[in-house]
């Protein structure tokens, strides 16, 4: 299978199976399309168009392809290999949170039930459950996530040393991220992060009226202005380490690249803003009908990133256009999926496990408990066989070695079928992968 | 070639045997937690 598109004077021709990306003119565009290189008279309306020698030479080319199996490859259908061992966590400190964001998915904090803290005897539960899930594995994630979890601070201290205690003896090594809103990052907390968390994924919507909007205070004040000083503090300190500044799209700034070059512009140099996931009658969803719009504003914001590559005051990363083309993960890892139910889980205050962080609060989702470990198989069942060349509608889809088949939350809400991806997410990942292709030949050029 | 640019030097199908062992970040542990990507992250086993 091949995928071809064109971005601004550039065409390209991608090979699903082996990931090859083809930087190619447009005789060889001209050639592809439809497969007409395969068609005499298609071949002849294109040899009258940019002449005989140069199209021949150009068959020729796309039949060495071939013939490497650099384009047209057969389905490598990857037998997956990777024995699923849980070694990924989500855990949520609080089920409580200081700000009122209107789209939460985890209503505000609450996930639907009773404001609760983690306490450090069921954190310590879960990170034992971790380490004895997760087999043979060394590196082993995990994400303080909440709520907001920085109201819990004392306890992801404690909860940090105990971890550290017990990776040698287990020949394990703990990876740590946390996700705040900021609003209580004081040069304590920032150094305390700073030193110990692999990534810090900080919350910010974008320019004010963007975050404002949405992010609100317990008082409908808005955020901004408390946690765009405590970020810049932040991210001052951090040195080369990992995080992010995550912000989310919604209907209501359609226009997000302005959000992403006003993070920029704070300072921030990583950046992913990301669109909403929410229920369709909700007026800030995301629809079909936003889509052109959406498209062509990941073009802009392409050209923003390129405009700002080769000025270190302006430079920056974005989440989604960061792309390996050779480093990558290997097929197996990109054939099944996120991995929530059989990598990755998350656990609540009360210490009840879920397949992931975004199924919190619904509890015929509950898979078992920090106590007695999984005890509900059929549940982690329904997370089993939806690689993604067991859904049909990704099969035979070009992009499935880059998103993988989706997030199943998604797909879920929308669909009530694991094996059903949510469509919206899916054009607007197709369109991300390639601006990042884009992006990477303009680099290359 | 005159009319093709590569840009990758390795496929995803080189060297299957000795892929697989999963050390890899968990997608989701990222920067997103509402989208699946992977083709941006990094291999563990080089």
């Amino acid at each position: 299978m091949i995928h071809i598109f064109k971005m601004d004077d550039m065409h390209f021709a991608l090979d699903t199976s082996s990931g090859l990306v083809h930087v190619v003119d447009e005789v060889i565009y001209d050639l592809l399309t439809d497969e007409n290189f395969k068609n005499k008279d298609k071949v002849n309306e294109i040899k009258n168009k940019y002449g005989n020698e140069t199209t021949e030479e150009a068959i020729s080319e796309i039949n060495y392809l071939i013939e490497n199996k650099m384009l047209y490859t057969d389905d490598a259908n990857a037998v997956n290999k990777i024995k699923p061992a849980i070694k990924a966590m989500c855990l949520n400190m609080t089920h409580d949170c200081n700000l009122r964001c209107e789209y939460c998915f985890a209503s505000q904090g609450s996930y639907n039930g009773e404001r609760s803290y983690l306490s450090f005897e069921t954190g310590k539960k879960a990170f034992d459950f971790l380490v004895k899930s997760s087999g043979k594995r060394v590196n082993l994630e995990v994400d303080f996530f909440g709520g907001e979890p920085l109201m819990n601070f004392e306890t992801i201290k404690k909860l940090v040393d105990y971890a550290r205690s017990i990776e040698k003896q287990h020949n394990k090594h703990f990876r740590f991220t946390a996700t705040t809103n900021g609003v209580l990052l004081d040069d304590e907390k920032i150094d305390y992060l700073n030193e110990n968390m692999d990534n810090v994924v900080l919350s910010l919507d974008g320019r004010k009226q963007t975050n404002d909007h949405m992010r609100k205070t317990v008082n409908q004040k808005g955020s901004y202005d408390v946690i765009t000083e405590n970020f810049k503090k932040f991210v001052a300190k951090r040195m080369d380490k990992d995080y992010f500044a995550r912000g989310t799209y919604t209907a209501y700034n359609l226009d997000f690249s302005e959000d992403v070059r006003h993070m920029r512009d704070l300072g921030f140099d990583k950046i992913s803003v990301e669109p909403v996931v929410a229920k369709p009658e909700e007026k800030y969803a995301l629809k079909e009908e936003h889509l052109d719009i959406l498209k062509a504003e990941y073009e802009k914001l392409a050209k923003i990133y390129l405009d700002s590559y080769d000025n270190k005051d302006k430079k920056f990363q974005f989440f989604h256009f960061n792309i390996e083309l050779d480093g990558g993960p290997c097929i197996y890892k990109r054939s099944i999926g996120c991995g929530a139910g059989t990598e990755y889980v998350a656990v609540t205050p009360e210490g009840d496990l879920y397949p992931c962080h975004q199924f919190v609060g619904q509890e015929e989702f509950i898979v078992g408990n920090v106590d007695e470990g999984i005890v509900k198989d059929e549940v982690i069942d329904m997370f089993k066989n939806v690689s993604v060349n067991e859904k049909p509608v990704c099969k035979d889809c070009w992009a499935k070695y880059y998103c993988s088949g989706g997030c199943h939350a998604n797909a879920y809400n929308f669909n009530k079928d694991f094996k059903v991806p949510y469509s919206v997410g899916c054009e607007l990942e197709k369109k991300r992968i390639e601006c990042s292709i884009y992006i990477k030949a303009r680099l290359a050029q | 070639m005159i009319h093709i640019k590569t840009l990758n030097n390795t496929k995803l199908t080189d060297n299957m045997n000795v892929k697989g062992c999963g050390e890899c970040q968990t997608s989701c542990q990222s920067a997103c937690k509402t989208s699946c990507t992977v083709g941006n992250q990094k291999c563990e086993n080089k």
